[in-house]
């Protein structure tokens, strides 16, 4: 396997777990956000660096030069390919931008050591194909908001209640498929297992509620920043694809469809903001997991292009309700707000980033929606439709926001409510990225076919599809890899 | 490049670019003057519709028909036969419709430079509207079906928008509200329907899904029953766009936006899309009887039930709306009856027509008054024929329902809005119950937000 010309994943880690304790020993809140930002940016170079470099390699999969983690923890232990490259300066972005755009009247509040090392887990969590390092780390994940909530003097029931169970059946169903082996007898119960995981961890109907219990209780930077890299799209990809049958693939997709409406649905009759954003992710990351398990080139290279842009667009969104609250404090949906006159920049913003969540024209997620609509409308032609039904109940449910939170009213306010610079900063790159994502779309989506493509190979070319001699080579599979 | 070309990307890159010069503007924090934006438009309007106006004269004299403007694949992945063709069709069905957009955007935008003077909103109505043409010369000049969709999007955008333009009150921001939920359900219907033609013919490129010749003798390369499945989609997504029944209560709630906006946008252009769109897919009604029926009878009861709220409103705008509306309804119905020039021979007229009267309407009492004090008295009231004939009771009942605009908003809300809301909201009091047992407590902070009443910092007028 190629190297990269510098250890980019394994310098960007160290980097965030020196500054986690830099940050954690920093005299006041103030001092932490600003050591924070620091680290922060430093390893959103690092991750950027990490991206650049491989797509010079020209390569489908690369390790890091020197590579100490994985001589430490196996081969696939930090290895960049066609899907992660991409995710890992992604994730590194949105923590950059939550922790810049953190106002100084909350910065007490806001776990800034504990958010640095969360970062360093969901970039290590991106880099890793290993299977028990996939599952060590989205368990290791969980303890940065658990203990957020426990310092908050908030109850954990529900969200250990979702994520205790999500933690076994990951390890029993690893430990199982391991001892089995793939096309063993109790294989089927060890992908039920893994699935199940998987299903939690996404917050598919109805083992959602941890997600909306998060978004109660944690600070919102730190449910932002816990569900927008959406790390069980990313576990359903390294533990669930490689080694599901297709009909196994199939009922999650079912699954997550009808998830992705119930949650638009659930959206559009919300009274307080949080819990409308919650929904909101809920029904985008779904249809991101249905693109995903319907494994055709179309559709996977739909959810992938997706995934990249509800991850955008929705940290974005999640961004001005921050911003907003810090502002206001917990906002209702069942009056109107008024405040677009205090802070109209904000408000485009809002209204951009919900337009791109829901794929509207000229942001990063229209051609993705196109894509995941016409891939999974091939694979269900009448079930797929939903997606268009669930796309269209996000549409309303985003503008009954915007005008509940924005309009219908004549707001007044001592202080000035304006953008400060450091939103200001976050939300016009997020704008640069979303607007010049959708106005140029094409390398985009050409890198998220290669890696759909690789995937869908690795999938077909599991025991499973081919029990006595796997396929390798691409005519074999009869996938046409691209070569540009 | 050949000069059609040079002329036909002045016509797309003219509300493209003043869209890309508002927004950046607007965006940065740093928006234009009025004279400077009011230069802008008029200069993106001037040089579309001069190109425009150039490649009409260029048919006309070269004869073609129909000229294809190709700006190549957007978006493609040979390997899957995926690719988002971005291409613009020149024919006798889109080139006067584009006329007639940048004519009446001209105009109204002339009227707007006065009309909206030192209006806190100035800069956002000029958005809006740059969104709104660009969303009209899009839709009018698409050659594919996946363009159409984009410009298709923008317009109903910008209208939402516009609608809820005073936004400091709840009622425009209800009814833009209203409009765009209508539109999200047009666009839903529209987007299956585009999956739909693209796999059924494989195609997303109107030339080649309607068959050899130019609009309107196209023949679509469907069987009558995928024409009957696409069309009904189709005329589901125009009937939102064009207001038809039993979508009509969108058009006169519109009138809660600026008169300019009121008067192009929903009077004059966009309520004509729908009709405009049954005109552009006019080969696949051609290949169903019952699709074709379906319009008709569609077409006929909007117009009936239009009509007849027309003569009992008692605003003008919402008298002009609904005016609107019986035109736009016969229209379709002469679409439904296979006419194909005539339908857009009408649609230019009747905007036209009622881009004036809705221009007219802020002095419509002084216009009254004027021609009062000419004849020396009150206007003379005139009763109308079937008034004489018909049952008192019975006029009664149908005043009664006209005033009340036959109920369509309502029926939907009973039908449609009422059951959908209480099904999920029984859900999240089931997911309530959920939580609050495995927290073992109340498990919800957002039921206790505060309103803003009780934020000492802010104060609510």
């Amino acid at each position: 396997m190629l190297e990269l010309h510098l250890p980019w994943l394994e310098i960007a880690i160290g980097i965030l777990l020196v500054g986690a304790a830099v940050v954690a020993l920093a005299r006041d809140a103030e001092a932490a956000r600003r050591r924070a930002m620091v680290v922060c940016a430093v390893t959103l170079v690092c991750t950027v660096g990490q991206w650049l470099d491989f797509g010079l390699l020209q390569t489908f999969e690369a390790h890091d030069r020197g590579d100490l983690l994985s001589r430490l923890f196996g081969p696939d232990a930090v290895v960049i390919d066609e899907l992660s490259a991409p995710l890992i300066p992604l994730a590194a972005f949105l923590y950059l931008v939550v922790v810049g755009a953190t106002l100084r009247t909350k910065a007490s509040r806001f776990p800034f050591a504990w958010t640095l090392v969360s970062e360093s887990l969901t970039l290590a969590l991106l880099s890793c194909r290993a299977p028990w390092g996939v599952v060590a780390l989205l368990a290791a994940q969980m303890i940065p908001p658990f203990l957020e909530l426990r310092r908050r003097g908030r109850s954990t029931r529900v969200f250990v209640a979702h994520m205790g169970p999500c933690i076994a059946l990951l390890v029993a169903g690893q430990a199982i498929l391991e001892a089995g082996g793939e096309t063993g007898p109790w294989s089927l119960v060890a992908i039920g297992m893994l699935t199940a995981a998987v299903l939690i961890r996404s917050g598919c109907a109805p083992v959602h509620c941890w997600m909306t219990d998060l978004f109660e209780n944690a600070t919102l930077g730190t449910a932002l920043l816990f569900v927008t890299p959406m790390a069980g799209a990313y576990a359903a990809v390294r533990l669930v694809l490689p080694v599901a049958p297709d009909g196994a693939l199939r009922a999650i997709a079912l699954l997550s469809l009808i998830t992705a409406v119930y949650a638009a649905g659930m959206a559009l009759v919300q009274r307080e903001a949080r819990r409308f954003f919650c929904y909101l992710f809920l029904s985008n990351s779904s249809l991101v997991l249905v693109g995903l398990e319907v494994a055709t080139p179309v559709g996977l290279t739909g959810a992938l292009c997706v995934w990249l842009s509800v991850g955008l667009s929705l940290a974005g969104l999640g961004l001005t309700l921050r911003a907003l609250e810090s502002r206001t404090g917990r906002l209702s949906l069942a009056e109107y707000h008024g405040l677009y006159e205090h802070m109209p920049s904000l408000a485009v913003f809002f209204l951009l980033t919900g337009l791109a969540s829901i794929g509207f024209p000229g942001t990063i997620g229209f051609v993705g929606a196109e894509l995941l609509v016409e891939g999974v409308v091939g694979v269900y032609p009448s079930v797929g439709m939903l997606v268009v039904v669930a796309a269209a109940l996000n549409g309303i449910a985003v503008m009954h926001a915007y005008f509940r939170l924005f309009t219908g009213a004549c707001h007044t306010s001592a202080i000035s409510l304006q953008a400060r610079w450091p939103e200001w900063l976050a939300v016009m790159a997020l704008s640069v990225c979303i607007v010049g994502g959708g106005l140029l779309p094409q390398a985009g989506v050409r890198s998220r076919y290669h890696a759909a493509v690789e995937l869908i190979q690795r999938h077909r070319a599991s025991a499973r599809h081919a029990p006595t001699e796997p396929a390798h080579s691409e005519s074999e599979l009869g996938i046409t890899l691209p070569q540009d | 490049m050949t000069l059609f070309q040079i002329l036909g990307i002045l016509v797309v890159a003219s509300p493209a670019v003043l869209v890309a010069v508002l927004g950046m503007t607007t965006v940065s924090g740093w928006p234009m003057s009025e004279r400077a934006t009011h230069r802008w438009t008029f200069g993106a309007v001037g040089i579309g519709l001069a190109a425009s106006i150039a490649v009409l004269v260029m048919m006309l004299t070269s004869g073609d028909r129909a000229l294809p403007l190709d700006a190549g694949q957007w978006v493609s992945i040979p390997e899957e036969e995926f690719h988002f063709h971005v291409k613009f069709l020149f024919d006798w069905l889109s080139v006067p419709f584009v006329i007639l957009t940048f004519l009446l955007c001209g105009t109204i935008g002339a009227f707007a430079n006065r009309y909206l003077h030192r209006e806190p909103g100035y800069q956002r109505f000029s958005m809006c509207y740059a969104l709104f043409m660009l969303g009209m010369v899009v839709s009018s000049l698409a050659g594919t079906i996946e363009v159409l969709f984009c410009g298709w999007e923008l317009v109903g955008l910008s209208s939402a928008l516009l609608v809820a333009f005073f936004h400091e009150r709840v009622a425009p921001v209800r009814n833009g509200q209203w409009v765009w939920s209508v539109y999200r359900i047009s666009d839903a219907a529209f987007l299956i329907a585009a999956l739909a033609l693209h796999h059924l013919t494989g195609e997303g490129d109107f030339d080649l899904m309607m068959g050899a010749g130019p609009w309107p003798e196209g023949v679509a390369a469907l069987t009558p029953d995928q024409a009957l499945f696409v069309g009904s989609l189709l005329l589901i997504a125009a009937m939102g766009k064009s207001a038809l029944v039993p979508f009509s209560g969108w058009l006169p709630r519109a009138m809660e936006g600026p008169t300019p906006s009121s008067a192009v946008f929903y009077g004059a252009l966009s309520v004509h899309l729908g009709a405009f769109l049954l005109l552009r897919v006019s080969p696949i009604l051609e290949r169903s009887a019952i699709l074709s029926a379906a319009v008709m009878v569609v077409g006929f009861l909007t117009a009936v039930t239009a009509a007849a709220s027309a003569r009992v409103q008692t605003d003008i705008k919402s008298s002009l709306a609904y005016a609107s509306l019986t035109q736009v309804g016969v229209i379709v119905a002469e679409i439904g009856l296979g006419l194909r020039v005539i339908p857009l021979i009408h649609i230019i007229g009747h905007a036209c027509l009622r881009s004036l009267q809705l221009l007219r309407a802020p002095s419509l009492l002084r216009d009254y008054h004027t021609l009062e004090n000419a004849i020396g008295g009150h206007l003379p009231h005139r009763t109308t024929w079937w008034s004489a004939w018909l049952p008192s009771e019975w006029r009664t009942r149908l005043y009664r329902l006209s005033l009340d605009r036959f109920s369509l908003d309502g029926w939907l809300e009973t039908i449609v809005v009422r059951p959908f809301v209480a099904m999920f909201q029984w859900c999240d009091r089931a997911e309530r119950r959920w939580t609050d047992l495995l927290a073992g407590g109340r498990s919800r902070e957002s039921d206790d937000v505060p309103t803003h009443e009780t934020v000492v910092e802010e104060l609510k007028l």
